[in-house]
């Protein structure tokens, strides 16, 4: 794993620390006040989807309280002020992952939408009998499923990176992988289930030598890392509002506009056109095309809104103290008698994957929540991590920005009550 | 705690670690799969029936604490049964976990299955302790495909 020293390259000045101050950044969460059964919450389920600080809610209510209207179409007053917002989202996203241009950030509804666009538009136009799809064998379903759709209507065939036992891609694996039919290969920034960090510049690099595009999955990166999308040189690279301590229901597909020019539209329907008769359809230009009906207008002013507060206090600070707790974290949870963390990348961010030898996840998960533990139990939307593990599924707290030590003491101690009822 | 005390009692604790009737059946008759993708739970039940009695039952899987007891404490209690009692049993133990009986009532009724009363608290629980009855219930029917709680 790396050290927080390790990460200060990232982004962060080196002064940066003093100023992060997680009980101040709490303050700015209004649902962690509360307590779940007698006890203080603690929110450990961040890879599922993050809290949002107030001014995301604030955002979210002023929409809706007082420019409500829709967006590209009235002249009146609300719409333009709506229309603005809306687009002025659209630019605060365009640099946050540093894309060149502003009309490369489509919106969608989540991660998964924005992969099965790329599927359904640029895979059914590119993809043909007996091509091929690389993706990893730590993908969440929502990069797997899409493409086996694809293949199965293309006759194309997946190929599956295989990873070693800490959770690791096996690059050597990768590249023996390519072939002349190799048309994509689309895997995850950070993986969901294991929290690790995949070398994707070197991933997209060995894929650019053969002419292959890339789809970077970035749901469980943004939150975490700096992303430069440019610097990074992938075609596509897809990601949720929601764990980005923005609303639900809002995704960011950004595509290289090269692309996503000649890609046909994902849907039908009102704003993606520029005219219309019975005989004749005319698109509208990017990123219109593949935005048909009403958009998640508020939703997209929460993200932008979520930036901002990610802008002031800075994504690096918030990497730095981040991979503290989660070192703290590892260590804390490794003294913990019978039990096993799975997924031990030497690069990992916010995630922390574990079972227990004689209490099942989902036992642990609810004696946690009496505690006032909030973690996620299951296979997270990733079973072929938990065949390759040959688990059928584990306990994962996740970490974000206004997680404490001391959260992860009383983690600690549920664990040991848990342990103690089952074993 | 005392909620987390009504769910894991010590009955349940007792048969997670110490499963009952946890083999394969050689000479079963019937035999279903069952999956809660939920939470990964798998459960195969075996039975065999003669005369419409389960003469004899047991499981093998991997669950929860709860699905786990749930499957070793429904095979101590189904044999001897006929398949009627056997679906009436199912029907109290469903309401029982569901929250939907009159306790007392449906608790002599259970017997043993009454310990758990609890899991009608955690309406998230309910699919574990009604999986190893759904794939009873299919291996009484000689259902081919693995039931799925979802």
């Amino acid at each position: 794993m790396k050290t927080s020293r390790d990460v200060v390259s990232v982004d962060a000045r080196p002064a940066a620390r003093s100023v992060f101050n997680v009980y101040k950044i709490r303050e700015d969460f209004p649902i962690l006040r509360q307590k779940i059964h007698g006890k203080p919450l603690v929110y450990l389920d961040n890879a599922a989807t993050t809290q949002k600080p107030e001014k995301v809610i604030e955002a979210l209510h002023r929409f809706y309280s007082q420019y409500n209207s829709n967006v590209h179409r009235g002249v009146h007053s609300l719409s333009e002020q709506a229309t603005e917002a809306y687009e002025d989202a659209r630019s605060k996203v365009q640099r946050f992952i540093h894309a060149c241009h502003v009309h490369e950030i489509v919106f969608v509804r989540s991660t998964t939408e924005a992969i099965n666009l790329v599927a359904q538009s640029y895979g059914r136009k590119y993809v043909k009998s007996g091509d091929e799809i690389i993706i990893s064998a730590m993908e969440h379903h929502s990069n797997i499923v899409p493409w086996q759709m694809l293949c199965e209507e293309k006759g194309a065939v997946l190929r599956v990176v295989p990873i070693n036992d800490q959770g690791e891609l096996l690059l050597e694996e990768y590249e023996k992988l390519f072939n002349p039919r190799t048309r994509l290969v689309s895997v995850a920034h950070v993986s969901n289930a294991l929290g690790t960090v995949l070398p994707v510049r070197t991933i997209i690099d060995m894929a650019h030598r053969r002419n292959v595009p890339v789809l970077i999955d970035g749901a469980q990166s943004v939150p975490h890392l700096k992303v430069d999308v440019q610097q990074l040189d992938c075609e596509f690279y897809a990601f949720s509002g929601h764990k980005l301590f923005g609303p639900t229901g809002v995704g960011i597909l950004y595509g290289k506009s090269a692309l996503l020019e000649n890609m046909p539209p994902y849907q039908g329907g009102g704003d993606m056109i520029s005219s219309v008769t019975f005989e004749k359809t005319i698109y509208n230009v990017l990123p219109f095309k593949f935005e048909a009906g009403t958009p998640n207008i508020a939703g997209a002013i929460g993200l932008g809104m979520a930036i901002d507060y990610l802008d002031e206090v800075g994504l690096g600070n918030v990497a730095v103290y981040e991979q503290e707790l989660l070192c703290y974290a590892t260590e804390v949870l490794s003294t913990i008698p019978r039990l096993r963390i799975i997924g031990t990348a030497r690069e990992k961010v916010g995630v922390l994957s574990f079972v227990i030898e004689g209490a099942h996840p989902h036992d642990v998960g609810t004696v946690l929540d009496q505690e006032g533990i909030a973690i996620r139990t299951g296979h997270h939307c990733a079973q072929p991590v938990m065949d390759r593990f040959a688990v059928p599924a584990t306990a994962r707290a996740s970490v974000a920005l206004y997680n404490t030590r001391e959260e992860v003491d009383a983690l600690a101690r549920a664990i040991h009550k848990a342990i103690e009822l089952f074993c | 705690m005392s909620y987390l005390n009504d769910l894991y009692q010590e009955v349940i604790l007792d048969h997670n670690r110490k499963p009952r009737n946890f083999r394969e059946l050689e000479d079963a008759n019937r035999k279903a799969d069952g999956y809660n993708p939920l939470c990964g739970d798998k459960v195969t039940v075996y039975i065999r029936l003669e005369d419409d009695v389960v003469k004899d039952v047991s499981f093998k899987g991997s669950g929860c604490a709860i699905s786990t007891a749930s499957a070793s404490l429904m095979t101590e209690t189904l044999k001897g049964k006929t398949r009627s009692e056997i679906a009436a049993l199912f029907k109290a133990f469903r309401s029982l976990v569901t929250g939907k009986s009159d306790a007392t009532v449906k608790q002599a009724e259970l017997g043993k299955l009454a310990v758990f009363h609890g899991v009608s608290e955690f309406p998230v629980r309910v699919k574990c302790a009604t999986l190893a009855w759904h794939t009873l219930q299919a291996a009484l029917e000689n259902q081919q495909e693995t039931v799925s709680t979802e």
